[in-house]
């Protein structure tokens, strides 16, 4: 980590460390497609602390994207209808104007997307990206917001910052992008960073490398974090609370340590098993979970994991579990009929162990 | 113009060749001759009263319908007016209507272009829906048809093209800016609190300007040859004042006597139509390719 951060207007002062950042209550987001109403996020409630880090999980379609744009507030306006409430530092995000949100956007809310060959500008300097919201949301000129970003660029570990200012994004590798973004993001110091699948368009090598610099960061600055994942492995050793997504729902969440070593939900479980051990020899057949996630313009009645649960029982079928507190632990909730034996523990091959 | 020239180096196709040695694809030796050919008609018209030409209007019956002669290096024709002269004033008229008219075209065509492809929904559908209608009328039977009632005054002849020229202009643009308008640094800029404004200036703007500029080039060659139509059937500026249309129009009659008289104006609007045509085509070439980089 080379360079001081220029900006620190944007760092919290002792008082706003406390306290809750986010609160998500019964969030419902769908779509209007020519099929009918996608409900992608169905009833999902949340809350996260300043400061904290939060995982969100679930293979693809479980409405952990769509979620985590519901919360920015981008997503399209025609076509979505949304209900609930997501307040965030005291200002509601549904239903706000475009003008509000834009004082929170990249100041207070900033978002690091997939894929860092999409989400750069290909014809604009690396500096104009990171200085574009500097002289956006700060009082900096040309010269400052300039030396903050290459001081931001060394910040997230690119060599020779000076120089790789003035390059376009086809002259960096996938990882240097990666880096790039994130240096916007945290131009603005922003209070909750949402990281949506950082590491997936990048080789395993560089998601550690990534991983670790969006922890170091976010400790650096006390800044809340949201990372969307479907690898269980990533968010392991990274995050402070877990939230398992299935079918628009939060399906189980808890403290990362409390949902590895005693996992409720056979979805959780199921999860867990598909990610590669490094204990298993050469060529184990991975494990998948069966089936397809269903339908979100109909779901099934009942719980939506039944068709693919082993242990899926007719009530299971018929009537939809609600989230409830598990008997040990109020703060462990989870939404099964027939929760897994306490003391299930998950054993995951993080990152680090990879080979 | 820095941006762009700095786009165009950093654009510019690399290929290695077996040493491995990376060269930069350079625009080729025809770009140059044919943008210099086209500098030096833009110069040569708008500097034509510093060059010591003969007076382009003035008649000389001692010296009619000559080929090129040292005293006349294009000839003269019916009148005895130096036909190098009528040529460099005539290119006057091709150019400020080519230009003009597509600038019109541009700013209008192209800024609707962008907000409707960036916006979508009911602006979108509304101005869609008018270029439609615009499209559907052929632009010189509309245009003859304005001229003749308005009037055939220069300035309103480039006003009367570059509204004609709005809706391609506006189909154009709004297709380039379309597939760049859904990308994903578009939201990851909006996410940083950018405004719809700057979105479309500092976002899209410099992603769409290639196929901008090289329409715009392609667009002025037709409209020049729009306005040759209309000076052809007199519909443009009036005699005695030269334009490269009214020229090929009154060498007609002496077409057997003095091929000169028709070769001259025809050669010189050929020969800067294909020279803008290629220029449009090189740059887009060299332009493009920086979506196959990525």
């Amino acid at each position: 980590m080379s360079g001081e951060l220029v900006v620190d207007e944007g760092f919290p002062t002792e008082e706003e460390t406390q306290g809750l950042l986010l609160k998500v209550t019964d969030l419902k987001t769908s779509f209007a497609t020519p099929r009918g109403r996608v409900r992608a996020v169905d009833g999902v409630s949340l809350e996260l602390g300043r400061g904290e880090t939060l995982g969100i999980v679930g293979e693809s379609g479980s409405g952990k994207t769509v979620l985590s744009r519901s919360i920015m507030g981008l997503l399209p306006r025609r076509t979505t209808t949304q209900s609930g409430s997501i307040v965030f530092d005291g200002t509601e995000i549904v239903g706000a104007e475009d003008k509000t949100l834009r004082t929170l956007w990249g100041a207070k809310i900033a978002m690091v997307f997939q894929d860092p060959m999409t989400s750069l500008n290909p014809v604009v300097r690396i500096e104009r990206q990171i200085t574009e919201s500097l002289r956006l949301h700060t009082s900096m000129d040309k010269a400052e917001a300039k030396a903050t970003a290459i001081s931001l660029l060394g910040q997230v570990g690119i060599p020779s910052p000076t120089e790789r200012v003035r390059n376009y994004p086809h002259q960096l590798s996938g990882g240097m992008r990666q880096r790039v973004t994130i240096a916007i993001a945290l131009a603005c110091s922003p209070r909750l960073l949402l990281a949506d699948e950082p590491t997936t368009g990048l080789d395993v090598t560089v998601q550690a490398q990534i991983l670790d610099l969006l922890s170091s960061l976010q400790q650096e600055r006390h800044m809340a974090v949201i990372l969307v994942t479907h690898d269980l492995g990533v968010v392991a050793t990274r995050t402070d609370k877990i939230a398992v997504m299935y079918a628009g729902r939060i399906v189980e969440t808890t403290t990362t340590r409390r949902l590895f070593a005693d996992m409720a939900m056979p979805y959780t479980k199921a999860l867990l098993n598909s990610t590669p051990r490094i204990s298993d020899p050469s060529h184990t057949r991975l494990t998948a979970i069966d089936g397809r996630p269903p339908d979100l313009i109909n779901p099934p009645p009942g719980c939506a994991f039944a068709p693919r649960c082993e242990s899926a029982t007719d009530q299971c079928r018929t009537e939809a579990p609600p989230l409830r507190p598990a008997p040990s632990d109020p703060t462990h909730l989870f939404a099964c009929w027939n929760p897994l034996p306490g003391g299930t523990a998950g054993r995951v091959t993080t990152l680090e162990e990879s080979p | 113009m820095s941006d762009i020239a700095a786009t165009v180096a950093s654009a510019a196709p690399e290929a290695a060749d077996d040493d491995g040695i990376v060269k930069k694809k350079k625009v080729g030796v025809f770009f140059w001759i044919f943008a210099g050919w086209v500098a030096l008609v833009v110069l040569a018209s708008i500097l034509a009263p510093l060059l010591g030409l003969q007076d382009p209007n003035n008649a000389n019956f001692d010296a009619i319908n000559q080929g090129p002669t040292t005293a006349h290096l294009l000839g003269t024709d019916d009148l005895g007016r130096d036909i190098l002269s009528r040529v460099i004033y005539g290119a006057r008229v091709s150019l400020i209507v080519g230009f003009g008219a597509m600038t019109i075209g541009m700013i209008f065509g192209g800024t609707l272009g962008m907000v409707a492809a960036y916006r979508r929904g009911a602006v979108d559908s509304f101005v869609s829906a008018v270029s439609y209608v615009m499209l559907a009328f052929p632009a010189l039977v509309a245009v003859i048809a304005i001229v003749a009632f308005w009037g055939h005054d220069i300035w309103k002849i480039t006003i009367i093209v570059g509204i004609a020229s709005i809706p391609l202009v506006y189909r154009v643009v709004r297709a380039a800016t379309l597939s760049y308008a859904t990308r994903e640094f578009v939201t990851a800029a909006k996410s940083q609190g950018a405004t719809d404004i700057r979105i479309l200036t500092r976002e899209l703007l410099p992603n769409v300007l290639p196929a901008i500029i090289s329409f715009f080039l392609i667009g002025v060659a037709s409209v020049i040859i729009l306005e040759g139509a209309l000076a052809f059937l007199g519909l443009s500026v009036q005699p005695p004042t030269a334009s490269w249309g009214n020229m090929i129009s009154e060498s007609r009659t002496y077409l057997s006597q003095n091929p000169w008289l028709a070769l001259f104006p025809s050669l010189a609007m050929f020969l800067f139509l294909i020279a803008l045509n290629l220029i449009g085509d090189s740059l887009r070439q060299v332009l493009d390719v920086q979506d196959s980089k990525l």
